[in-house]
Parts: structure tokens; C-alpha cells; sequence
């Protein structure tokens, strides 16, 4: 064994219950930032996930405006034909043109304004999760049927079940009155009450039908098999539009800005906590470097007066701390992954959670998985930080004066 | 006993600054340490009581009246009567600061290019400018004028995706409690901002006589909202309030009107607890650290006390003395420091660029950091009952030392 790793280790185990204080800061703070950053990560992976899956997918064709002021009349021409071009060149099934407006919606007892989506019957369920959701009936399937699904929530409010008629009352894309009767096939519930509330959707030749559309539509939804494949096939799919059309591609975080904007909220409050407990691991190495110095400054002077060089002995300094931060990285990772691994398996949830997880549209219970980025993240910035906070304690060495450092009491 | 108590105390002080790096060091920690436990409190706090505060003016009041149907059938039929009798003398009580009755059904509102789907409010403006946000915000034209006023107040939002504007007219679209259609212009007369979009998307509102008109439900109304002094104590209020209603009522406070929010409430006080015990457990590493080695350094001294016949308890007090001294400076210092930096951040931190996130969690995007006395002070006697606990170990070592082996020590 290399002498300065003998020295160091044997250094570290005079005074047991100092460097073991020390390393048991290091592997609480480790513990703890493994645990919560294993958390986050999954849940800001569910909540994107779940968030995108349910409607808006991972990319949107639109007319430039019609994001933030959905109007009918800002429509894609010829959408359908352009949605099977898209299907056909990206080689992605998972492609689905929809167009919608709001309207008055009433059965035979009540009336209420609603959002309703035309989707193409056969497309949709590639790009949605709704379409799976039925509670009854049936979801739509002739694509030239009058025929629409609603939201559980709707349904009760409006006393309707399947088999039921609606009419439709609302505006055409010229702005002339619109109406319509349609058959309620099947109803649908996410769990999400605000979704079960508003959602209605029809088929889009009829929607087109009955709100003189044409063959416009709004939005062509894209989901691609995987979150990181989005940059690309975005780009792909502006390469594809023709070129003299007034169109652009969404992505998803423009689409729900608000999704990565609480990520980067929610992360930014977690790091200044994360950063308060990296400092004050990072004092407590400190403390204990320092003090190891101080008490050897005789024996330094010693070895100094024999001729070793100050840098050595820093390097020896930072050595030690360089063993101890090790086996605070080494537990942490240990004991936290452990954590990690046993609430992966058992599930994790506090007081208030159900509450907090419906807004973001999660379940009640998670269950963090075990990745590597949060496994060593924080146990990686608490050693670098634990080297830092050791420069002091060994630059110190610089200036002892052997004489004088064998003779300090 | 004084005099031990002074001789204790005396010399825990000056144990305490023979080693002045490793004190220095050790403050510096506990300060910054009680200074991020109490300066992220108040961030916290300031988010959730301003959601909160958002929350209730943004039209659910601190409690609301409700037909029994309502919440989960919000439809015209199920209306209520204006309040009377004993209700009406419960709204009038002293403990009620505002009340306010509403219409309130969904409808569709259409300009000649557009159509949405709203929820429409008829209010009394003279009540309704009490409780909630709307005529503090309206931003063009001017509030309504009466329960009579036949013209509609809409959102900013709402007005551009409309592609109207003041003085233009809208059709609004309802229907009455025999399911006919119930229609007819209005003029906008009011355009209101409010914090998050969906408000302005969501809501708008005309006279509450002009609605029931429109309806045809009489002086009936869907919804009466009212305002006590503070959010954080509803209950009596809500007690006496859910007293005077007879059956077929449903009466809540806010906490159940909207759970996501009353939940959170709920969270921040754990959460408040959970992160003070867990950075004052980062810092009990050092903090015993320090101990120990105070103690190990001067084991002869403590033998040699021990020896000339100090008794085990003083040596046991002296260690704790000066731990307890440790932390009262570092909490002294990091109190002062979160008072510091919480008092020039009273305006507010802009954090607008994640807006919309924010608006996600249902907070604002100005946070306002509130310095709650409950706080700091739970703050301050967890680390003094803690770090009491924490120092136990240490200093009982010491006070068990035999003279004979502490003196010969090398």
C-alpha cells in the first residue's frame, strides 16, 4: 500500500468517533438528497407522462395564433389529407387530426356550453388515452355517424346516458348558426373531474358537417414513441409542411407551458434546500479537517523539519478527507438506494397527497425507481463540496514555520 | 447552588473561546442553518397564504351556501331562496364581515366570430365589491352599477378571444328551469384583469336582478358567499352559519370548497416541521462533534476538577452550558439574518418567469415571504430542546470520566 493512503487511513482512525460524526453528516445529507431527487425525478417523469398523454400529445400542427386563442376559423385546410401525409412519411402511426369549438350542448333537461373536439374515430385512441377510458357504451366508431361521447361528470349533469340525444347550437366557421342532433354512444371517465366535466367528442367529417368546416380542422396531434425522440421528429415534421402554408409545430412544452415551468419551480425551491444541507455538511468537514490539523502541528513541524514539503502534506490533507468523503459517498449511495429500492417496492405517499397529486394529474401512491442520475447526483455535489471545504485546512500548512510549529503546546 | 450556576456558566463561556476557529466555524454553521430554516419558512408560507388569500377572493369566499345539488349538479334548477328569517339574521351578525348572494349557471357567450362556454354570475355589485376581485380589477369601462345593470363585465382573455371589446355586443346563452333556451344580448361594459387566465377565461358577470330575468327563477339564487375576518378561523362562524340553514342547504368553508387548497395548509405546517428537524439534524453532527472534542481535548483538566472535588453534575452542566451557548449566539445571529433578508423582500420576489407553472400549483407569480412569530419560534425551541438533547451524550462522558485515568491521560 502506497505510504501517504497508510498514513491518511490511519490519520482518519485516531479519533474514531470525530471522523465517523463526520461521515454520518455526509451519509444523512446523502440519504436524504437521494431519496427526494429519486422522488422528483419520477414524479416530474409522471407528470409530464401522464399530463401529455391524456390529450395533448407530444407535438401539435397549428396555425400560428390558434394555441392561445383557439379559434375555429384558425384551421389547417385540407387537415386529413396532411394528417395521412405526415402518417405516411414519418412512419409514426400515432398521428390524429382534430378540430374543435364550443357550444351549447342540451338534452331534454338541461343545457350546458362545452367544448366540443371532431377526432378521427380510428386515429384518436393512438394519441389519447380518453378513448380507453369508457365507462359505457361504446367509443365512436363510424366515422359519418352523428354521434358523440361525453364525460361522466357531463353526463350526470346533463341526465343524459347512452342512447340519449344532444343537440348542438352554435356558431359555423362562417359565423353562421350551426345546430345539430347527436346520439350520446358511449361516456367517459378519466378520474379527472375538471376532464369528465368538459369533454365531448364527435367525429370529425361530421364535426366538419355541421360547422361548415370544409375540410379544415384544427390540430394535427403527434405522439412519438418516446419524450426524447420529440426535437427530432419535430423537425422532421416542419421539413413536411408544405411549403407555402401558414403552419407551425408545437412541442409539448409550448403546448403546456405551465408543466415545465413547475418543474423548474418545484426544483429550484428543492436546490436551495439541497444547498443548505450540502453547506452544512460542508461546515462540518471543515470543522473536522481544521481541527485534525490544529492538533497535529508539532507533528507537522517534525516532518517539516525532516524535510517534507508543505504540498505533501496538503496533499496528505486532502487525502484524508478524500477517504472520508469516500465512505460518506459509498454509505449514502448504499443506505439511500436501499431507501429508494424498498419504497419502489412498498410505494411512498404523506398526509394531503391524494389532493396535491389530482392537481398534477398522478396518482396518490408512487413509487420511485432507482436511476442513476439521482442516485449520484447529490452524493457527487456533497464530496466535491466536502473537498472544498478542505482547501483551507490544508493551504494552512503553507504558512507553518517549522520551529515554531514544534514548539506550539 | 447561584453561585455553582455562576461558576458553571462562567466557565462553559470561556471554554468556549479557547478554540475560537472551531467555535467561529460552528457558529457560522448553526447561523445559517436557523437563518435557511426560518428564511424558507417564510417563503412557504408567504406562497401557500397568498394562494390562499388568491383563493378566496377569486369568488369562493371563507364560506359558501349552496342547494345541496349544486356542487355536483350546477344547474339552474337548483337554486336557493335570497336569504331570510334566521339565515339572514346569522349573515348580519357581527362575526360575518360580507356576504354576498349570487346567480351563477354555466352558458355559452358568442360575439359574431366566437363562442365559449363561461360560467355566468349575477351579482349584486354593491355586495360583490366587498368579497371578491372583480371591481377592483376591472381594467377598462367601469363596474356594474346596480343588480339591474343589463350589461356584462368579461375577462381580458375571454374579450380577445372573443375578437370583442367594450361597448360591443354579445349573445349569451342559458337556459331556464323548464329547459327552454334562455337568450339575449349584452353590452360589454366592463373588461376585468385577473391573476391567472383561467379566471379571465372562466367567469363573467352581470346585474343579478338582469340574470334572474333572463332565467326566469324569480329572486331565486344559485350560491351565497361570505367573508369573516380571517381565513385561518372559519369555524364558528361556519358553525352558526350551518346552524340557521335548514336541510336541503349545503354550507362549506373554503378548506372544503376547494381541498387542493385547504390540504395545502395542511402540508406546509408538516412540511415546516419536517425541514426545521432536518437541518438542525445536519448541523447535531457537528454540533456533537464539537463536544466531543472540547472534551476530549481537556480530559486532564476535567480529571483534575473531578479530583479536587467538582462534582459530576457541574462538569455534566458545564459541557451543556456550553452548548446551549453555542446555539443561543447562532440562533441570535441567524434569526437576526432571516429578519434581514426577509424584510426587504416585503414588495415581493417576482418569479414570473414560471409563471405558468406557478399558476399550475395555484400560486401567483409575485411571492410575498411572511415571517409567521408561530414559526420562529418553533424554529428557535426545536433547536434549544434538540441541541439540549443532542449535547446529553457528550457531556455525560465527561461527568463519568474517573479522576485517576483523566489526569494520566497523555
Amino acid at each position: 500500500m502506497n505510504i501517504a493512503l497508510h498514513l491518511a487511513w490511519r490519520n482518519l482512525w485516531r479519533h474514531p468517533r470525530r471522523t465517523w460524526l463526520t461521515i454520518g453528516a455526509m451519509v444523512f445529507s446523502n440519504i436524504i438528497l437521494v431519496f427526494m431527487l429519486s422522488l422528483q425525478f419520477g414524479m416530474y417523469a409522471m407528470m409530464i407522462d401522464n399530463t401529455l398523454a391524456v390529450f395533448t400529445g407530444h407535438m401539435q400542427v397549428q396555425v400560428p395564433g390558434y394555441k392561445d386563442d383557439m379559434k375555429m376559423r384558425q384551421s389547417i385546410p385540407d387537415a386529413a389529407a396532411l394528417g395521412a401525409t405526415l402518417r405516411e412519411s414519418l412512419a409514426i402511426d400515432t398521428i390524429a387530426v382534430r378540430a374543435s369549438t364550443f357550444a351549447l350542448a342540451s338534452s331534454e333537461e338541461r343545457s350546458f356550453g362545452i367544448q366540443i373536439i371532431g377526432v378521427q374515430p380510428e386515429q384518436e385512441s393512438g394519441v389519447s388515452t380518453l378513448p380507453g377510458l369508457l365507462r359505457e357504451g361504446s367509443y365512436l366508431a363510424d366515422p359519418n355517424a352523428s354521434e358523440v361521447v361525453i364525460g361522466s361528470v357531463l353526463a350526470r349533469n346533463m341526465r343524459v346516458s347512452v342512447g340519449d340525444e344532444l343537440t348542438l347550437l352554435g356558431n359555423g366557421r362562417d359565423g353562421s348558426f350551426a345546430a345539430a342532433v347527436v346520439n350520446v354512444v358511449g361516456i367517459i371517465d378519466s378520474g379527472m373531474p375538471d376532464l369528465d366535466r368538459s369533454i365531448a367528442q364527435m367525429p370529425l367529417a361530421v364535426f366538419q358537417d355541421v360547422f361548415f368546416m370544409g375540410n379544415h380542422a384544427n390540430e394535427i396531434v403527434i405522439k412519438t414513441a418516446d419524450l426524447s425522440l420529440v426535437a427530432e421528429t419535430k423537425q422532421k415534421v416542419e421539413g413536411l409542411l408544405p411549403a407555402n402554408a401558414d403552419l407551425v409545430v408545437h412541442d409539448w412544452d409550448a403546448l403546456q407551458p405551465g408543466l415545465k415551468q413547475a418543474i423548474q419551480a418545484d426544483l429550484a425551491s428543492a436546490w436551495f434546500m439541497y444547498g443548505v444541507l450540502i453547506i452544512l455538511v460542508a461546515f462540518s468537514v471543515l470543522n473536522t479537517m481544521l481541527m485534525s490539523v490544529l492538533e497535529r502541528t508539532r507533528e507537522f513541524g517534525i516532518v517539516m523539519a525532516l524535510g517534507l514539503k508543505p504540498g505533501r502534506l496538503g496533499r496528505l490533507i486532502m487525502l484524508e478527507t478524500t477517504l472520508m468523503g469516500g465512505m460518506g459517498l459509498a454509505l449514502g449511495v448504499l443506505f439511500g438506494g436501499g431507501l429508494v429500492l424498498v419504497l419502489g417496492v412498498n410505494g411512498f405517499s404523506y398526509p394531503g397527497m391524494e389532493e396535491m397529486a389530482e392537481q398534477f394529474n398522478m396518482p396518490s401512491r408512487i413509487y420511485p425507481h432507482l436511476q442513476l442520475i439521482p442516485l449520484l447526483l447529490g452524493p457527487g455535489i456533497v464530496f466535491i463540496s466536502s473537498l472544498l471545504a478542505s482547501i483551507w485546512p490544508a493551504a494552512r500548512l503553507h504558512l507553518l514555520q517549522p520551529v515554531q510549529a514544534m514548539r506550539a503546546a | 447552588m447561584m453561585r455553582s450556576m455562576v461558576i458553571v456558566s462562567r466557565l462553559a463561556w470561556r471554554n468556549l473561546w479557547r478554540n475560537h476557529r472551531r467555535t467561529m466555524i460552528m457558529l457560522t454553521a448553526v447561523s445559517i442553518g436557523v437563518w435557511a430554516m426560518i428564511f424558507m419558512t417564510a417563503l412557504m408560507r408567504g406562497m401557500v397564504n397568498e394562494m390562499i388569500r388568491d383563493t378566496v377572493r377569486n369568488l369562493p369566499g371563507h364560506v359558501q351556501i349552496h342547494h345541496s345539488e349544486y356542487r355536483d349538479d350546477p344547474s339552474v334548477v337548483n337554486s336557493i331562496p335570497q336569504p331570510t328569517g334566521e339565515l339572514l339574521a346569522a349573515l348580519e351578525s357581527p362575526e360575518v364581515v360580507a356576504w354576498a348572494s349570487r346567480v351563477r349557471v354555466p352558458a355559452v357567450i358568442s360575439s359574431e366570430r366566437e363562442s365559449r362556454s363561461v360560467t355566468l354570475l349575477g351579482i349584486d355589485p354593491a355586495r360583490e365589491s366587498t368579497i371578491s376581485f372583480v371591481a377592483d380589477d376591472i381594467a377598462e369601462g367601469r363596474f356594474l352599477d346596480d343588480g339591474a345593470d343589463n350589461g356584462v363585465i368579461i375577462g381580458r382573455k375571454l374579450a380577445d378571444t372573443l375578437d370583442t371589446e367594450l361597448g360591443k355586443r354579445v349573445v349569451i346563452m342559458s337556459q331556464d328551469p323548464d329547459n327552454e333556451i334562455a337568450d339575449r344580448g349584452f353590452r360589454v361594459v366592463g373588461v376585468f384583469d385577473a391573476k391567472t387566465q383561467q379566471l379571465e377565461e372562466s367567469f363573467i358577470f352581470t346585474g343579478i336582478k338582469t340574470s334572474q330575468k333572463l332565467l326566469k327563477i324569480g329572486d331565486r339564487v344559485h350560491e351565497v358567499a361570505i367573508i369573516g375576518p380571517d381565513f385561518r378561523n372559519v369555524a364558528p362562524m361556519y358553525k352558526n352559519i350551518a346552524a340557521a340553514t335548514g336541510p336541503g342547504f349545503s354550507v362549506l368553508p373554503w378548506n372544503e370548497l376547494d381541498s387542493y387548497i385547504g390540504t395545502m395548509l395542511g402540508v406546509m405546517d408538516g412540511f415546516v416541521l419536517v425541514w426545521i428537524v432536518v437541518v438542525f439534524l445536519a448541523l447535531s453532527f457537528g454540533l456533537v462533534n464539537t463536544l466531543v472534542m472540547a472534551v476530549f481535548e481537556r480530559v486532564r483538566e476535567i480529571g483534575l476538577m473531578l479530583a479536587l472535588g467538582m462534582k459530576p453534575i457541574m462538569i455534566l452542566g458545564q459541557i451543556i452550558v456550553e452548548s446551549l451557548l453555542l446555539l443561543l449566539i447562532g440562533l441570535a445571529i441567524g434569526n437576526a439574518l432571516a429578519w434581514l433578508s426577509v424584510v426587504p423582500l416585503q414588495g415581493g420576489i417576482d418569479v414570473s418567469i414560471v409563471a405558468e407553472g406557478m399558476e399550475m400549483f395555484g400560486a401567483s407569480a409575485v411571492l410575498y415571504p411572511e415571517l409567521l412569530i408561530a414559526d420562529v419560534i418553533m424554529a428557535n425551541v426545536i433547536v434549544i430542546l434538540l441541541g439540549f438533547v443532542a449535547s446529553l451524550s457528550p457531556a455525560w462522558r465527561a461527568s463519568r470520566y474517573q479522576p485517576i485515568e483523566a489526569i494520566t491521560k497523555v
